[in-house]
């Protein structure tokens, strides 16, 4: 790493990130007044905004998007807190713990064909009644693609909640939450009421911009939404991809206006979310210094553990499900298990699924090196020269992760064409950085602004600069969060479809690519396939991150949990 | 040619307050203790000696060292040796690897193994050189942090509470050791403290910032 | 994602009055007239090919397409798989805007009906050229108005077919002996039997075809609808199809508050005992499914009386492809006995030939002859005859008012 380059760090980076939104946006802004010469739209008008206004099922799709969105954020957080608050420092908060990795490594799509397998009235819950009361067929009842969707919002809910949980535990060792929760509980404090006043308010400002995420990812999302959501009609983000998919090619500009709404829906919905938190933190003003000392204790964190378990074993079990898909014959309702086994499923696709991994691989380790060297720059500059964005520049940093990716990929896509950057793998790695690297600051960030920054003055002391001090004692002692950090940002890479496919020119295939092309046929044994297959590229580098430093620091105690 | 370490109409201020004013000379082998109540400036003026003041702060007046101005050196450049509170040893080297990080890279090879034997042969932990620091007890971790700082050839010793997390069996023990051997290397020493205690087993001159 | 391409296939019936026109676009290079250039300048190049993925037996025939085209003319076919056709669209409206009017990444596009038609408006495919290949010899467009005009649109040689398929009902003769044979008799059945048979949602494209199969079989004056919607009287025409949804809806699965998305999911939700009956835009869907073990060997195909509608599929090469004389040489490979046979197999697509018996050698028909009857696939008397399919205006309106009613009320 260059370090004459720290100081240039950060604005080399918002760059990077900037460019391509602004240059996506801008791709959609027109289209969406009227403005695309090549479908002969030359005159700007607000046609595309009357014919989205025309649409009779705009209502619903945008409060069904602002209501799913929400409650899945605010079901995942509520979930997150109520472990920690119970549980953290426990055997089964570590159990828990240890099951983070693979719950976050399984794409957000395989985890809802896993959890949309599991909770039908078809599926493998409704097999174990079935098979005792003699039911040959199944209720015909509404679980999936409920109307309030329900069910998008437990299968978006079992997904954010493990990477809340692990933004949370990010973000509390610098709190030192024992001694405050000793202190609490000295005085009397239940423990979950102890962690909500003393230990909540303090962390709540450090997972802020991760809530964000989730929430902006909650309102906007498309592939879930396909699984599990409603149809009739469906959230706006899904409305909006048909509409740009849709052969009538008029319809890409009823798409862009849409996506615009989209996005002022996202706004909207961070804007409710922050009214809330004011609200919230006026409201409990009082209650934080009232002197309660907590009831319910033992149900709240009855409760925490029990949906926290829940939560984690719907997409485990889901995962199981698609494996026992994967080697699946004949397997009809209401069986427990397939009629035959047979390998033919991954005869058929694995070899295929297998010749990508490399390229996968490459891809996620540039693109998240990439991001992370970046990431580690803008930091350090922060440690050196007092370099700390501005809150207001640090919000641009999210940028990629509040714009939704519908309204900004299609001009990118012509922005990577206007360049000649495009079917390049040089490209999509770029495209890749866009959206690794906000998930690489959120997951470093904390950790490293959290290291006793004396451990650097005595470095400093003892005569070394600020090169070798990076070198020989921050990075070694954040080599464990700096390799979380790099798992996450490889398993964004390895799960990004859109960007690859749309800057890839469909000449940069990927793991992901491919696995969505394949499963677009809706067999549920190629769809296991490839959902394992992703999974695991994507639990490699968390098996890397957790396996490197286990070898390295074996013989330092310290270091265990870093 | 002053030698030691000499506070010439030293002020800080923070975003504009004026928070502490010094002006005094430590000399070599001389013990100064500085006391105050917390909030008075204490960790602020060994950060201004250190070069680690965070951005808000302004310092005028000059900070030499054995006669040379090191207010504008880069922090590594100063050959201040520090110890805080804690002992900080880098988790993440075995005791060896610790004190090696202090010592200056002209040493190589089996000479520097035999320097850093040789030091902990001189704290009483011999062979300890492959050991984990962190497992180590808290007296035997203060002497390697003590004495990686002192391989590294500081020309002033600052001490931050170094003794208030020993136990008081230990605290004697190591209190001695360390101004032993500030003395014996005719080092300037500043100490900041809240402990009596401490700064009459310095036995120099006392400041009282606040 | 799961979707498939918008695959619409053209009625076999249609009148000639949609004969082709005089091409327009010049063509400024790799003119297969001069077949042998074509070749010669093939060799070596490499064919981006965007076809759905989403099917292993198409993506078996593809790899097997790019054997032989490497074998017998030095051209590497790259299959770069969708989850949908627009995205090859999209992708060329991209290079378009942005300028990139040569060099493009797509050769040639797995390509039907509304895609077609609206690459073909605006200006987005090259040619003509598909008529100038070899093998469209072999081809009898006269009798099959199906090659030459796509949902009604001229294909004015900008596509090239290659396969043919039907509108074909399946069910499991297990559960279900005697399935119903009209859509009236359709409704009467799903009012015995609550919750046990959907439809795609329209605007899905096999959604929007039951609705169009429906529509035909229920309006009083099946004429009206060769013409142009806004000629017609639409009210009296939908009336009658409008009241039978009416009746049908709160019987159908989930009370008709939850569609299946798209043919896919309606195998999945046969496959998991949910319905009882199924259907797909191909006459081999059923032996497919058997075949991949998603349904059992009890499945059956079945039409329904009075015909079903069907069309034929196409590759096209966007205007500015990159390799335009390798697809050619693939389009035209596609053509070949050899392939359209294997294409023909119920053990490799099943979809019917485009190609005309009397045009071929003995032979070549023998290779048709030979071709084994898939387990739940209907023989060609068995299918019956081909619907023709109304004007496309009928389908947009039929789907925005089918959206209305039905798609966006919980």
């Amino acid at each position: 790493m260059a370090f004459s380059l720290t100081r240039a760090a950060p604005a080399l980076t918002l760059l990077a990130l900037l460019g391509p939104v602004a240059a996506g946006l801008a791709g959609t802004l027109a289209p969406a007044f009227g403005l695309m010469p090549a479908l002969g739209g030359t005159e700007a008008s607000l046609d595309p905004f009357r014919a989205l206004l025309g649409w009779p099922g705009l209502p619903r799709a945008a409060t069904l998007s602002l209501f799913t969105g929400l409650a899945a954020t605010l079901v995942s957080l509520a979930l997150t807190v109520l472990i920690c608050a119970g549980w953290q420092g426990t055997r089964a908060f570590a159990a828990l713990e240890r099951a983070l990795s693979p719950l976050l490594s399984v794409p957000h799509a395989a985890a809802a064909f896993g959890l949309a397998f599991l909770i039908a009235p078809s599926g493998w819950i409704a097999r174990l009644i079935a098979l005792p009361l003699g039911w040959e067929r199944p209720p015909d009842v509404l679980i999936l693609q409920d109307p309030w969707g329900l069910s998008l919002i437990a299968g978006l809910v079992v997904k954010e909640m493990p990477f809340l949980l692990l933004m949370t535990l990010a973000a509390l060792p610098a709190l030192r939450p024992a001694q405050s929760l000793a202190t609490a509980q000295a005085l009397g404090y239940g423990r979950v009421t102890a962690w909500f006043k003393v230990i909540l308010p303090r962390l709540y400002p450090q997972v802020r911009l991760p809530v964000y995420a989730v929430l902006a990812f909650s309102v906007s999302v498309v592939d879930v939404a396909m699984i599990l959501g409603p149809g009739t009609p469906p959230p706006l983000a899904v409305q909006v991809l048909k509409w740009m998919n849709d052969p009538d090619l008029a319809m890409r500009f009823r798409a862009a206006a849409g996506a615009l709404l989209l996005l002022a829906l996202t706004l909207a919905a961070l804007l409710l979310w922050r009214g809330g938190e004011i609200a919230l933190a006026r409201l409990s003003a009082r209650w934080l210094v009232a002197g309660g000392r907590g009831h319910a204790e033992r149900m709240l964190r009855g409760l925490g553990l029990g949906l926290g378990a829940l939560s984690a074993a719907l997409v485990l079990l889901g995962l199981v499900g698609l494996a026992a898909w994967s080697f699946a014959g004949l397997w009809r309702f209401p069986e427990l298990l397939p009629q035959g086994w047979t390998l033919r499923s991954w005869m058929r696709h694995g070899p295929e699924l297998l010749a990508l991994f490399g390229q996968t691989l490459l891809i996620a380790a540039t693109s998240s090196g990439i991001a992370m060297i970046l990431t580690t720059a803008c930091l350090e500059a922060e440690q050196r020269h007092g370099l700390r964005p501005g809150t207001r520049a640090l919000w641009l940093l999210y940028l990629p992760l509040l714009v939704p990716q519908i309204a900004f990929l299609p001009g990118l896509q012509v922005a990577g064409l206007l360049t000649g950057l495009d079917g390049t793998l040089a490209a999509v790695i770029a495209v890749h950085v866009v959206f690794v690297l906000p998930y690489a600051f959120l997951s470093l960030s904390d950790p490293y602004r959290a290291l006793d920054p004396r451990y650097a003055a005595v470095a400093h002391a003892l005569g070394r600069g600020p090169s070798a001090t990076f070198w020989r004692v921050r990075l070694p002692m954040l080599l464990r969060p700096w390799l979380t950090a790099a798992a996450v940002s490889a398993a964004v890479s390895v799960g990004q479809y859109l960007p690859t496919l749309l800057i890839g020119g469909g000449r940069v295939p990927t793991l992901t690519t491919e696995a969505l092309a394949l499963a677009s046929g809706g067999d549920r044994r190629v769809i296991g396939v490839t959902a394992l297959a992703q999974t695991s590229a994507a639990f490699l580098s968390f098996a890397l991150a957790l396996l490197i430093p286990a070898l390295a620091w074996r013989n330092r105690r310290g270091m265990r949990h870093g | 040619m002053d030698k030691g370490l000499v506070f010439d109409h030293l002020r800080i201020a923070h975003h504009g307050a004026a928070l502490l004013a010094l002006d005094a000379t430590v000399a070599p082998g001389e013990v100064l203790t500085v006391m105050g109540p917390s909030g008075s400036g204490k960790s602020t003026l060994l950060a201004a000696i250190i070069g680690t003041l965070a951005p808000g702060f302004t310092l005028s007046g000059r900070i030499t060292l054995d006669g040379t101005e090191i207010t504008r050196l880069p922090p590594e450049q100063r050959r201040t040796g520090i110890l805080f509170q804690d002992e900080l040893l880098f988790p993440h080297l075995s005791v060896g690897g610790n004190l090696g990080f202090g010592l200056p890279p002209r040493l190589r090879g089996r000479a520097r193994r035999e320097k850093i034997d040789a030091a902990l042969r001189d704290i009483g932990l011999e062979g300890f050189a492959k050991r984990d620091p962190a497992t180590l007890s808290g007296g035997q971790k203060a002497r390697v942090a003590l004495m990686r700082m002192l391989l590294a050839e500081p020309r002033a010793l600052l001490l931050d509470e170094p003794f208030s997390k020993l136990d008081a069996a230990r605290r004697g023990q190591i209190r001695a050791l360390v101004f032993e051997r500030a003395r014996a290397q005719g080092l300037p020493v500043l100490l900041v403290t809240h402990d009596p205690e401490d700064a009459a087993a310095a036995g120099g001159r006392v400041i009282t910032l606040g | 994602m799961i979707r498939r391409p918008m695959r619409n296939w053209l009625p076999l019936g249609l009148a000639a009055t949609l004969a082709v026109t005089t091409p327009t676009l010049a063509l400024a290079e790799a003119d297969p007239a001069d077949w042998d250039a074509v070749v010669a300048e093939a060799e070596g190049q490499t064919v981006y090919w965007n076809a759905w993925g989403g099917a292993e037996n198409v993506n078996a025939f593809i790899d097997w397409i790019g054997a032989l085209a490497q074998d017998e003319y030095g051209v590497t076919l790259e299959h770069v798989k969708l989850s949908d056709t627009a995205e090859a669209v999209s992708r060329v409206l991209a290079e378009k805007s942005a300028g990139k009017d040569d060099g493009g990444a797509i050769d040639l596009i797995w390509i039907n009906g509304e895609n077609f038609a609206a690459m073909k408006r605006q200006g987005l495919l090259y040619g003509p050229w598909s008529e100038a290949l070899p093998n469209w010899q072999l081809t009898d467009p006269e009798a099959n108005a199906a090659l030459t005009a796509d949902f009604t649109v001229p294909t004015e040689g900008l596509e090239s077919p290659w396969g043919m398929a039907q509108l074909v009902f399946y069910h499991d003769t297990a559960r279900l002996p005697e399935p119903p044979r009209s859509m009236a008799a359709l409704a009467d059945w799903a009012a015995q039997n609550p919750g046990r048979f959907t439809y795609p949602q329209p605007p899905d494209f096999l959604g929007s075809t039951f609705l169009k199969q429906a529509l035909i079989e229920l309006t009083p004056d099946t004429g009206a609808l060769s013409q142009p919607v806004d000629e017609a009287d639409y009210e009296a025409a939908t009336a009658p199809l409008w009241d039978w949804l009416d009746a049908l809806t709160p019987n159908l699965w989930r009370q008709g508050k939850a569609y299946p998305q798209n043919a896919q999911r309606m195998i999945q939700l046969m496959a998991d005992s949910e319905i009882d009956i199924g259907f797909e835009f191909n006459p081999n869907a059923a032996s497919n499914a058997i075949a991949n073990f998603q349904l059992p060997d009890t499945v059956r195909s079945f039409v329904l009386e009075g015909g079903s509608l069907g069309n034929a599929s196409f590759v096209a090469i966007p205007y500015n492809a990159n390799a335009k004389a390798g697809a050619m040489v693939i389009a035209n490979l596609l053509l070949s006995p050899q392939a359209q046979a294997r294409m023909a197999s119920p053990d490799e697509l099943g979809f019917g030939t485009v190609l005309a018996m009397d045009e071929l050698s003995d032979a070549e028909v023998r290779l048709f002859d030979e071709i084994p009857v898939g387990i739940a696939t209907l023989t060609p008397e068995e299918l019956g005859p081909t619907l023709p399919e109304p004007h496309p205006s009928w389908m947009e309106k039929l789907e925005e008012d089918w959206t209305a009613r039905y798609g966006v009320a919980p």
